[in-house]
């Protein structure tokens, strides 16, 4: 069984305390993985910026190749883990047992991680539209076309981030802060220390300093709020309440439900079944963990259609072993959670006018003796003042509301991505003006698929970097 | 098992000690269901009872014909009905603990505590936490025993005692609606306190903390480019179920600088509670990996660690189970009262020749239930 420690700027700690990582479905430990306080964290964030100063060795250009080969290997080496090691394949097999994800989701995950670190010089240009890397570095410099002197200062020598457990995708947000000079200081999810580790152990075998990041991982009342406040700029990873409680802190991008939708146009919507699959895929792909998958489908008709469609292609999806490449269901793997998932639901479909299209497909509760399975729900909210038109839920779950076109903005609500599929041209114009929508898809574009040279949730430079005006005129130093 | 590893000298302490607790058991409850010398609670609660205490209780063992101590018991007055008939004309305490589940759990206290401390001052070493020195308390305030207690520890040894003000009841609250940032900032003012305490000039070179300050205080005296050692602190003791073996060893590697003779700071922790009094710990070395193990005051407290199917039975050596306390001073008198922690039985030795708990932590029972940490 692995041992893998706390990773204070690089060196490994073993706690005196530890947790088993285990199996999902057997309750074997995997691993023992060691949980470190709050105050360890703190304290060790007063030499934040010696990991900003590891990093500044490199210049953009080294960084960035290193990073790619760090993609590489994350991909294909047997990388250090604690006190072992593991393969590409062993990775995937701990990543499925302790977070019940699927095993060809968790190599497909990993396929997003290494993409992004192999083309982070594509998505840094996009992000900072073009700008030369050495600045950032330094901190001012000329942009070369015109003789205009920029300057951007680093918020924080370092970004932190809680992690989740539930979808490995998600570390693909802060792995920008690397190429960006910034240290890390990670708290890994409980079931899903793996990425965040692996990645790690990838980096350093590329090539990049080893004291440029610190992995804690340990409760997340303690170790997570001790990061949250100690540490300048940070990203957390949680539900509507963990959203709500950090919206309005600038130094916390929190990463929450997406909310995301498709719209239907009225021009449009008279031939929604071309766009079936396109909405099946949006809502089913990644087993509907992502806050990229679509819980929203909204029309002004046409909708018990298509909640029946979408019911008939999913609705009867069984669970499957997650080492199967069938398997689309992944696991429920803290204890309570589905249950819980399903009273709230059971109540939305007490309201008049909800119908779950699901419902002849059988039970979609499936409680096991150590995890639980939410099969997939095709809900129909015939208005969008229904409970069931604004809910996320961590399977695949959709609402499909009757809404009419010129109403759907100002109901639909927040949306982390909004697919709008129309030819009108005031509708999307509309819709680009919309304040509440971040990512903005119009046309027949799946809800998940990402363009990485687009900003994601949020422009990491604009939350790592403030514009600041910088002058220097030559000064006179008399001679010693 | 016991007997295959005890030494001869330290199976006839045990032996001994087994005595002296009987005799103890037998005088407390003698005490408590005499119509002349007990309280209004027990006389009345005798009448519920299938035997009678005064006849059929002569051994610490026979405490199992009570039933256990509900807890419930505690909350909710008049108090008064705690108090023993001798006592009704002495000055009373009244200490609570709970409070954010409804109304909190009340003890009646006359001197309990202040015994209790006196006790435990004894196990102190003067080398570090010198006679005459004075203290800092850096806990619970309020309705709680632990600031008077602290405060007759430094004035049994001859000093003064400063006290912030901290009221965890607060602290919960905050944690419960997640304003963290609020808990920061309360945290914050009670390390002020603290810290203006210690760089007024007051002498103060012992104290008490719980875990979560006395990292805090550090960690506050280091962002003001000074330390512990330097404000003159020599002797910590502190409690809880956050005081981990971890804890213990960050504690006293980073925050400490090492241990007493290369830091001057020595630490010692301990249990306790309103109910139980001051339960001591074995020393606690690296070498055996910072386990830290409890002993109660025996016989004025006892604590066994027992089945979690069945409290009357006592779990082997070193296996886990439930922290049952009984309390027997003439003041208080509480059999079988199940903790709301959990941690393994460990083996008398010579100076505590009775039962001992370690890796004491919330049951995991309430484990999901509880707001563990409050300060």
């Amino acid at each position: 069984m692995l041992n893998i420690p706390a990773i204070r700027w690089g060196k490994p700690y073993d706690s005196l305390e530890k947790e088993d990582v285990v199996h999902f479905s057997t309750g074997e430990p995997i691993a023992q993985l060691s949980q470190v306080g709050g105050g360890i964290l703190k304290r060790d964030m007063k030499k934040a910026q010696s990991a900003r100063d590891a990093l500044l060795e490199f210049s953009p250009e080294e960084i960035l190749d290193k990073m790619a080969t760090a993609g590489k290997l994350y991909l294909e080496a047997d990388l250090p883990i604690g006190d072992g090691s593991q393969t590409p394949e062993a990775f995937v097999h701990a990543q499925s047992a302790s977070t019940g994800l699927p095993e060809h989701m968790c190599r497909a995950n990993m396929q997003k991680n290494a993409f992004v670190m192999q083309n982070m010089t594509q998505i840094l240009d996009s992000l900072t539209r073009g700008l030369d890397l050495n600045i950032l570095a330094r901190g001012y410099g000329k942009e070369p076309a015109r003789d205009v002197m920029l300057s951007y200062q680093a918020q924080s020598p370092v970004l932190g981030a809680v992690l989740p457990s539930n979808s490995p995708g998600v570390h693909t947000l802060w792995l920008p802060a690397v190429a960006l000079q910034l240290g890390l200081v990670l708290k890994p999810g409980g079931k899903e220390p793996w990425t965040p580790y692996r990645i790690f152990s990838a980096m350093v075998e590329a090539g990049l300093p080893a004291e440029a990041f610190s992995l804690y991982p340990g409760a997340g009342g303690d170790v997570g709020s001790a990061l949250l406040s100690s540490v300048d700029r940070a990203m957390v990873f949680g539900g509507q309440q963990t959203i709500d409680q950090y919206a309005g802190n600038p130094k916390v991008q929190p990463h929450g439900p997406g909310f995301s939708k498709i719209l239907l146009g009225d021009d449009v919507v008279d031939d929604w079944p071309q766009y079936l699959d396109l909405m099946v895929q949006s809502v089913f792909a990644n087993s509907g963990r992502s806050c990229i998958n679509a819980s929203g489908i909204w029309a002004s008709r046409h909708t018990k259609e298509i909640a029946q469609a979408i019911a008939e292609k999913i609705g009867p999806t069984e669970i499957k072993d997650p080492t199967d490449d069938e398997a689309a269901l992944a696991a429920f793997t803290m204890p309570g959670m589905a249950p819980a998932v399903w009273n709230m639901i059971e109540s939305d479909l007490a309201e008049d006018g909800v119908t779950d299209y699901t419902a002849p497909y059988g039970d979609r509760l499936v409680q096991m003796e150590r995890c639980d399975y939410l099969k997939p729900m095709v809900i129909h909210a015939e208005s969008p003042e229904k409970q069931v038109a604004s809910k996320e839920y961590m399977f695949p779950f959709v609402s499909v509301v009757e809404c009419p076109q010129d109403q759907m903005i100002k109901k639909m609500g927040y949306s982390l991505i909004c697919t709008a599929i129309t030819g009108d041209d005031k509708f999307a114009r509309e819709l680009v003006n919309a304040t509440h929508i971040d990512r903005l898809n119009i046309g027949p574009i799946p809800t998940h698929k990402v363009d990485w040279l687009q900003p994601h949730e949020g422009n990491i430079i604009e939350f790592l970097f403030r514009s600041r005006a910088y002058q220097s005129a030559p000064v006179q130093v008399a001679a010693t | 098992m016991a007997s295959e590893t005890l030494t001869p000298e330290v199976e006839a302490a045990v032996k001994a000690a087994k005595d002296r607790l009987d005799a103890h058991t037998y005088e407390i409850v003698q005490w408590h269901f005499h119509e002349s010398t007990g309280c209004p609670f027990w006389l009345e609660k005798k009448k519920e009872f299938n035997f009678d205490p005064l006849t059929e209780v002569k051994c610490y063992d026979d405490l199992k014909k009570f039933p256990l101590f509900e807890d419930e018991w505690l909350r909710g007055g008049p108090v008064r009905r705690w108090v023993p008939a001798q006592y009704q004309d002495k000055p009373i305490y009244v200490f609570e603990t709970g409070g954010t589940t409804g109304i909190p759990k009340s003890r009646i206290a006359i001197d309990d505590f202040r015994t209790d401390y006196s006790n435990f001052s004894e196990t102190l070493p003067d080398e570090y936490f010198p006679k005459g020195a004075n203290w800092l308390m850096l806990g619970p305030s309020g309705p709680r025993r632990l600031r008077l207690a602290v405060e007759h520890l430094a004035q049994v040894r001859g000093g003064i005692c400063f006290c912030i003000d901290l009221d965890p009841r607060w602290v919960i609250k905050l944690i419960k609606k997640g304003q963290m940032d609020q808990l920061e900032a309360y945290k914050q003012h009670c390390i002020d306190q603290a810290i203006t305490v210690l760089t007024a000039g007051h002498d103060v070179k012992c104290m008490f903390g719980t875990p979560k300050l006395i990292e805090s205080l550090c960690l506050g005296l280091e962002e003001k480019g000074t330390s512990l050692a330097e404000a003159g602190i020599t002797g910590i003791f502190s409690g809880g179920t956050e005081f981990t073996p971890q804890w213990t060893r960050y504690c006293i590697e980073e925050l400490f600088g090492g241990g007493p003779e290369e830091s001057g700071i020595y630490m010692t922790p301990t249990y306790g509670n309103t109910l139980m009094g001051l339960a001591c710990s074995k020393p606690v070395t690296p070498e055996d990996n910072y386990k830290i193990s409890y002993y109660a005051p025996q016989p004025r407290a006892v604590t066994e660690v027992v089945s979690f199917d069945d409290p009357n039975e006592l779990v082997a050596f070193g296996e886990t189970g439930r922290v049952k306390l009984t309390t027997l001073t003439k003041e208080f008198f509480v059999p079988g009262f199940l903790e709301r922690d959990e941690g393994e039985r460990e083996m008398p030795y010579m100076k505590y020749p009775w039962d001992g708990v370690s890796g004491v932590r919330p049951f995991h029972g309430f484990a999901s239930s509880t707001t563990v940490g409050v300060y």
